[in-house]
């Protein structure tokens, strides 16, 4: 059934090839991005929400 | 550098917080009324506005949009301007936005329980106020957008991308699935019809879950989680991995609302094997969460938000872990239509969106107040009660679901269904609908329990309007070198748009080929445009919220063609269908092969008083259809807004189609006065039934329709 819905498309066949092609090759960039990463900025990025906060600032003297 | 002054402004979030906590009862309030109303029907108090069918919609719009969307607001105000170090971009839109917000929510606390709905669930307020939500929602992205592009911090965290994917995706799926055409001030038709409108109703459905529910409330846990914890996340890898995934992979699930329907086989397998995958990214999201409280689990046990936030998260993952196992057909063809599906949404609407908003508030109040909590304990109870709330529902509700499933799919030794009446099946489950009352009864007592403590600590304090900050300017120099992705994290713009097309991809693979390839939706040549009277008696079927008990997709079981007594449903019967009045759930019976099965008069009877024909039943009587009348008057806008969207109305027969319904009318109530039943041809029930005889017969009349 499947098929006899998408044969009545021009060139279906490039389809799923396209389909796959965009998968494989978004998760694979990114994994290779996130592999090379360097440290240094994931620290940085991660420690945001602790560092906003100047001290005068805080009145609950910090949780 | 030079340090830069300003100020953050607390004020917008303090608003926005006395909202969600406002319309959080209001919802929950609702809720339990309906909750209530499942096993005692009369608590409608007899009248339209209160009727399960007008109020569940309302709870559904209050704690979505108004609950958790006030929520989502709040912590977002707060939150972004911190990360960004910078205020927000413009207080007039903030301002615009709030009020603007806060208006909708009452345009649809009036008008839901009028009967104005255009019958697509969390989409169902009137075009009008669908413009507002499109507006207030852009005002909403340009105060965002401006206050990232005037940020002083460079890099933009993850919540951050969270907020920008929740922003551009909730505008896509508004827009698309509020096409519809004005019949009057606020009665509208959807532009899609029958599959097509299915379709593009639960892209909608499922990704307003995904957009609305969980993205923006995950940019929160990013947040919220490492600052209540005070440690930075487990893993900002993991969370690159989370964002990006997430939103390209969750857009393509849609269709696992609709299996078993008429929808087309390829684009219910494609829902399934989305949904499948989707395990990946949400557990790396959720374990991202909870790892975040590595070495630091001890705090868990004395700290009420982390205590919240932690069951938030583990309920996400129940959920996150339930939705694709629900995506299996095998599955589905169990749970579909029953409580489950309930009790399901519920462990994550009270678990993930309530536990979080709440383990939020408890740390923002205090935040903004300067001071502390008022009460450790009062929210420790509040924990407690909160969670036994949550288990009280979710249970009865799985056990109702499976019990109710079975019993429905059970045949006997000789071949027949062995519960052949529907409300067998309902009266066996009545009393689990009592329990999950007490369920919910419990939670919304936790929730009154935070306003207290809440308002309280409040008041020991003193809030802080204007926060003041510092933070050195933004160096205009340009930063090259670093990976793709840092880059991106400094290009918001860019960023915006690879979203954008992120989530696009899989909405266009899904509908383009349902909408251009015609064998998708099968003509059959014997089903015809409603008749003018059938028209009004659908649009009363949708005022009354019909759609929220009864389904109209017998699917392709057995034990449903046997009890429905006719075909599965087709694609085909649906084509003129605006909206599609599918239902999600079976409270009752299924309709769509009511028509015929039942007289006139039985109808007539079963509306009145439902337990007069069907002992035991919890239908709620509808006795204000007997005193309204119909207005011809709209006839021909109703014909002439459908000829619009495609039903093939002969030119000119708006003007005649009147004759055809007064025929019509006088057809029924002759019929129902030899049953010694008097009822003007005017009268609303009248319509009502002459759409119910209709349901489903068109494929009855020529069995050899072409499939």
């Amino acid at each position: 059934m499947f098929k006899h819905y998408f044969e009545q498309v021009h060139n279906v066949e490039i389809w799923p090839i396209i389909s796959l092609s965009i998968f494989f090759v978004f998760f694979v960039g990114l994994l290779v991005y996130v592999l090379r990463i360097k440290k240094d900025h994931i620290s940085h990025m991660s420690a945001m929400p602790l560092n906003e906060d100047d001290p005068e600032n805080d009145l609950t003297s910090s949780r | 550098m030079e340090l830069e002054h300003f100020k953050y402004d607390n004020k917008i979030v303090k608003y926005f917080a006395i909202a969600t906590v406002v319309f959080g009862l209001v919802g929950m309030l609702v809720g339990l009324i309906i909750a209530t109303q499942l096993f005692l029907p009369q608590l409608n108090l007899g009248i339209p506005y209160t009727t399960f069918g007008r109020i569940r919609p309302l709870h559904t719009n209050a704690v979505i949009f108004a609950f958790v969307g006030n929520a989502m607001f709040a912590g977002v105000y707060y939150s972004m301007q911190r990360l960004l170090k910078a205020r927000m971009f413009s207080d007039m839109l903030s301002w615009i936005h709030f009020w603007g917000w806060q208006l909708i929510i009452v345009a649809a606390a009036i008008t839901l329980p009028l009967g104005l709905t255009t019958s697509k669930e969390y989409a169902e307020l009137e075009w009008p106020i669908d413009i507002a939500i499109t507006l207030i929602w852009v005002v909403f992205g340009i105060n965002m957008i401006g206050t990232i592009l005037k940020r002083r911090e460079r890099h933009m965290y993850v919540a951050i991308w969270f907020y920008i994917a929740t922003f551009v995706t909730v505008a896509v799926l508004h827009v698309v699935n509020s096409f519809e055409i004005p019949v009057t001030a606020f009665k509208s038709y959807s532009w899609y019809a029958g599959v097509q409108d299915a379709l593009v109703q639960w892209w909608y459905g499922h990704n307003a879950v995904a957009f609305f529910l969980t993205t923006p409330f995950l940019g929160l846990m990013y947040y919220y989680l490492p600052k209540a914890a005070n440690r930075p996340v487990y893993s900002y890898k993991l969370s690159i991995i989370h964002f990006w995934s997430l939103i390209f992979i969750y857009i393509w699930a849609g269709p696992h609302h609709l299996l078993y329907t008429s929808l087309p086989n390829w684009a219910q397998s494609l829902g399934t094997v989305f949904s499948i995958m989707l395990i990946a990214p949400s557990w790396g999201g959720m374990l991202n969460g909870l790892l975040t409280l590595r070495g630091a689990w001890d705090r868990v046990r004395e700290d009420p938000v982390l205590k919240f936030m932690v069951v938030a998260v583990t309920a996400y993952g129940m959920a996150t872990l339930e939705g694709p196992l629900l995506s299996i057909k095998n599955v589905n063809a169990i749970a579909h239509f029953t409580d489950w599906i309930i009790a399901h949404v519920h462990v994550g609407g009270l678990g993930w969106n309530g536990f979080m908003t709440f383990g939020m508030l408890y740390w923002l109040i205090p935040k903004m107040w300067g001071t502390k909590l008022y009460s450790t304990k009062m929210a420790n109870v509040h924990f407690w009660i909160g969670t036994l709330g949550i288990i009280v529902y979710a249970l009865p509700l799985y056990t109702a679901g499976v019990v109710q499933s079975l019993m429905w799919k059970n045949f006997n030794a000789e071949g027949f269904l062995e519960y052949p009446n529907f409300l067998e099946t309902v009266t066996q489950i009545v009393p689990m609908y009592m329990m999950r009352a007490l369920g919910g009864l419990l939670y919304l007592s936790g929730a009154i329990i935070m306003v207290v403590n809440l308002v309280k600590t409040a008041k020991q304090g003193s809030f802080m309007a204007e926060e003041a900050a510092e933070a050195p300017a933004l160096e205009k120099k340009k930063v090259v070198g670093g990976h793709w992705h840092s880059a991106l994290e400094r290009k918001p713009v860019i960023f915006t748009v690879l979203t954008l097309v992120a989530i696009l991809i899989g909405g266009v693979i899904e509908m383009v080929p349902t909408f251009l390839i015609k064998s998708n939706i099968p003509t059959i040549e014997s089903v015809k445009p409603y008749t003018p009277l059938e028209l009004h008696g659908r649009d009363i079927y949708i005022r009354e919220g019909c759609n929220n008990c009864h389904t109209q997709m017998v699917r392709p079981f057995r034990s449903e063609t046997v009890r429905y007594k006719g075909e599965y449903s087709k694609a085909g019967e649906f084509v003129y269908d605006h909206p599609f009045l599918w239902g999600s759930k079976r409270t009752g019976p299924d309709l769509h092969r009511v028509g015929g099965a039942y007289n006139n008069v039985w109808h007539y009877n079963h509306m009145l008083d439902p337990t007069s024909t069907s002992p035991g039943s919890i239908m709620p009587p509808y006795p204000w259809l007997y005193e309204n009348q119909i207005d011809p008057g709209l006839t021909a806008g109703k014909i002439k807004a459908l000829r619009t969207v495609g039903v093939p109305y002969e030119e000119g027969y708006e003007d005649v189609a009147n004759q055809d319904l007064k025929a019509q009318a006088t057809e029924i109530v002759t019929d129902l006065k030899s049953f010694d039943v008097e009822i003007p041809e005017t009268a609303e029930i009248v319509a009502l039934i002459a759409y119910l005889q209709r349901l489903g017969t068109d494929i009855k009349a020529e069995p050899t329709a072409n499939k």
